[in-house]
């Protein structure tokens, strides 16, 4: 079933330069293989096109069931230069959530607030 | 020596609130407790404001209320405390909190202040190229306000192996200021790359203050934290071989679970495997988190690589000026005004020959925020602002985006709501550049003072 990512995950973004990192965290171990499968660095720069003008890289960090997404080029040139209301891009993070992913229906119980 | 030290936050930003820190002081029972007070620009911003206005004391400008409000409960239990809200005047923010020591008759405090981290003078001489687009450092010449390189722990450890109660810095890596305690208190050897990895990747989950306690968190029905209004910041209990519990005290609101902590372990991280801090490399993917009570989280296993010959510099230099204004649009067709706001801006903007690198224009409750990812099928919303910025060479075009804000009052288009003009829509621009500095050209001093 489509699901959005809201309800497998939750997010953090911070900001250095004109980079943002926008960690993505399973809520639960289970739900962590389809992040990892279907929430590619590349559809990621698709997801935030028209803001993320760089290079995305992807890190996986098992451990914790998190992906971390380095967005370079993503803060207008910078906190301090940038035109942009959310200077800090820190409600950047927010825009992941409506990702869709494909999970197996029997992974409804693990979904956060869903249904 | 201690088995156990506690280490509470009480600021992770300028801006943050005061309160917090003063129940940390009265009730957590800590060892140590500390400030991180600045933000990427505070040291540039700070140069720019002494320059124009030389009364200025150059360090935290919340520095009375702070030390107001923790000194009496760290006198008390004898909590040692480290800050860096000595900006570009770290003598003069020992002299300060030494003022207020005297005032609460303490007797026999011997406060630090640590020197060194401000490199404004050489910073051409000792640095190569610019870390985010390779051109040499040189190239800012004409610009420059002001440098810092970023210190690690040892300067602080120092101050607290030659007594101090009391440690004040300019910049020193946010990490640094939590690592130190445990470094002194354990007789962690700098070059420990196993222990200072663990006690970084530890000071990296305070720096930042109510952000692990439950704070840059909520999100109602996902991630709810019980009374989110009454946040408290966190401590850190840390033990000789690097693990910690992580906690805050009871009777307050926020919470600290493994949420809470592992998105504050990722908070400005790229790579988790190389997270760079002038004491060492941290590595979090060995990390492991266990909730082992309510607000209690026992962190094990964060692992560290020997740190970098170089040490980060931070290069603040002006970069023109940003004005920006807003009006608002409300009720049936409030998108349609908006949109031909927008035009009529674009047309006075050619017609005044606006010289700006660049002018966005943004509809706030339509896509201000998340810009072109705004999907195109948003729903209209009931109310809208229109926000204009424009990025400019000189303050003369700055002020030019506020006066034709200005001119929409009663040259606009019908049912335009605007405020009073009533604040400076002009701001200064410091941009921000970084580089590399050989590790041995930055020889930090300490001064101390004692009541």
């Amino acid at each position: 079933m489509k699901v959005l990512l809201q309800h497998l995950a939750h997010t953090r973004s911070g900001d250095k330069g004109n980079t943002s990192n926008i960690a993505v965290i399973a809520y639960a171990p289970e739900l962590y293989p389809y992040l990892k499968q279907q929430l590619t660095a590349d559809k990621f720069k698709a997801h935030y096109a028209g803001v993320v003008t760089g290079k995305v890289t992807r890190y996986e960090i098992d451990g914790l069931q998190a992906l971390n997404f380095v967005a370079e080029g993503a803060l207008g040139g910078g906190v301090s230069r940038s035109l942009c209301l959310d200077n800090y891009g820190k409600a950047l993070s927010a825009r992941v959530l409506s990702f869709e992913l494909d999970v197996p229906e029997t992974l409804r119980k693990n979904l956060r607030n869903f249904g | 020596m201690k088995s156990v030290v506690r280490i509470g936050a009480a600021s992770a930003w300028w801006g943050d609130r005061i309160e917090p820190a003063r129940w940390n002081a009265e009730r957590g029972d800590l060892d140590y407790l500390c400030f991180e007070t600045m933000a990427e620009a505070t040291i540039s911003a700070a140069q720019v404001r002494k320059r124009r206005d030389p009364s200025f004391p150059g360090y935290d400008t919340y520095l009375d209320d702070r030390m107001q409000a923790v000194l009496p409960g760290c006198l008390k239990r004898g909590t040692k405390i480290i800050t860096n809200q000595g900006w570009i005047n770290p003598d003069g923010a020992a002299e300060r909190i030494v003022y207020w020591l005297k005032k609460l008759g303490a007797r026999g405090i011997r406060v630090a202040a640590v020197n060194g981290s401000l490199i404004t003078e050489r910073v051409l001489q000792l640095t190569g190229n610019i870390m985010e687009n390779g051109k040499p450092t040189a190239t800012l010449a004409d610009t420059l306000v002001s440098a810092e390189a970023y210190l690690g722990a040892e300067p602080l450890v120092e101050a607290l192996k030659q007594g101090a109660h009391i440690v004040v810095s300019g910049r020193v890596a946010d990490p640094s200021l939590f690592m130190a305690p445990m470094m002194y208190e354990f007789g962690w050897d700098a070059l420990d790359h196993d222990r200072l990895g663990a006690g970084n990747g530890l000071g990296h989950l305070m720096e930042c203050g109510a952000q692990v306690t439950g704070g840059y968190f909520s999100d109602p029905g996902f991630k709810d934290v019980p009374e989110a209004w009454n946040l408290a910041f966190p401590i850190v209990e840390a033990q000789a071989d690097g693990s910690a519990v992580l906690s805050k005290i009871s009777g307050t609101g926020g919470a600290v679970n493994l949420m809470t902590v592992k998105e504050q372990m990722l908070y400005e991280v790229h790579d988790p495997a190389n997270y760079i801090t002038p004491d060492v490399i941290v590595d979090f993917t060995s990390a492991r988190l266990e909730q082992t009570g309510t607000d209690r989280v026992r962190i094990t296993h964060i692992s560290g690589k020997p740190r970098t010959p170089t040490l980060k510099v931070s290069i603040g230099c002006t970069e023109g000026y940003i004005g920006e204004d807003m009006f608002f649009y409300a009720g049936p067709g409030a998108l349609r005004r908006a949109q031909l706001a927008k035009t009529i801006l674009e047309e006075r903007f050619k017609i005044v020959k606006l010289d700006a690198e660049e002018v966005r224009i943004d509809f706030l409750g339509v896509n201000a925020i998340h810009g072109a990812m705004t999907p195109r099928d948003a729903p209209e919303p009931y109310e809208i602002a229109v926000r204009v910025a424009a990025r400019t060479r000189t303050r003369e075009e700055a002020i030019k985006v506020g006066r034709e804000v200005d001119g929409m009052a009663v040259s606009g288009i019908g049912m335009t709501g605007k405020r009073v003009p009533h604040q400076d829509r002009t701001r200064e621009i410091i941009g921000v550049w970084s580089s590399l500095v050989p590790r041995d050209k930055i020889v930090p001093s300490i001064n101390f003072l004692e009541t």
